[in-house]
């Protein structure tokens, strides 16, 4: 069962910073997480959805179309801002 | 080398010990980044910055990796808190050693534009309106563009 991160506005809209998450059957992209995340929770669906939002796997930057089914923890992350 | 801490630190201080016992350089380009009260007509009380562990240090290993690829530095050095700050504490430290001045100066620069848009950090004021989550402007993604195409990660 993968740890889901969420990160800065995302861990307001999802109520909160991390949980576990049973990746439902017929999930098997990132894309198709959002989804299952969506049918849960619209309003988060909305927010993870965003193009601006970037999603790692295992701490490395993933595409939506990429694989999660072996993965340990998936972050969501909304536009950086450091300095 | 790269620290990314909650605690709070001494701009000053840190740039000293980080040129002690140098004398192979010529030139030290320093940028401290500071908490302001207000940010347009909001007043701001406190900002905090969150971060992801493991992550947020190797990413920005990557900008630090990326400047030094591109000038001839001799040492680097970014210091960057995250958790809760006060106006007035400095947030970000880089600085840029080399023989001479003008790929220190441009390596800092380089290095906090990409801090700006890329390093994985959120950041959230909190002032008399309540929270307000902070984003790259325009203008952090254009102060990026001047340094032309980048491999990204």
């Amino acid at each position: 069962m993968p740890r889901l991160v969420y990160f800065g506005r995302l861990k307001d809209a999802a109520g909160r910073g991390e949980e576990l998450f049973d990746l439902p059957p017929g999930v098997r992209t990132a894309a198709d997480l959002v989804k299952a995340l969506a049918a849960r929770d619209e309003i988060l669906g909305v927010a993870l959805g965003a193009p601006s939002v970037r999603l790692a796997a295992d701490k490395k930057i993933i595409d939506r179309d990429a694989t999660i089914t072996q993965s340990r923890e998936i972050a969501f992350m909304p536009p950086m801002s450091g300095g | 080398m790269i620290r990314v801490q909650e605690e709070p630190f001494s701009p000053g201080a840190e740039l000293d010990a980080f040129l002690k016992g140098r004398t192979d350089i010529g030139a030290a380009a320093s940028f401290t980044g500071t908490v302001r009260d207000m940010t347009g007509a909001a007043d701001v009380a406190r900002l905090t910055l969150d971060h992801y562990p493991g992550f947020t240090e190797a990413e920005i290993a990557k900008i630090e990796n990326s400047a030094r690829t591109r000038w001839a530095l001799q040492d680097t050095l970014i210091i960057h808190r995250y958790g809760e700050m006060r106006p007035g504490e400095a947030i970000v430290l880089v600085v840029a050693l080399a023989a001479h001045r003008r790929p220190a100066f441009e390596a800092a620069d380089f290095m906090m534009d990409y801090l700006k848009t890329d390093a994985p950090f959120w950041k959230k004021e909190t002032g008399p309106g309540g929270d307000r989550w902070i984003e790259p402007r325009q203008q952090d993604r254009d102060d990026k563009a001047r340094w032309g195409a980048h491999k990204e990660s």
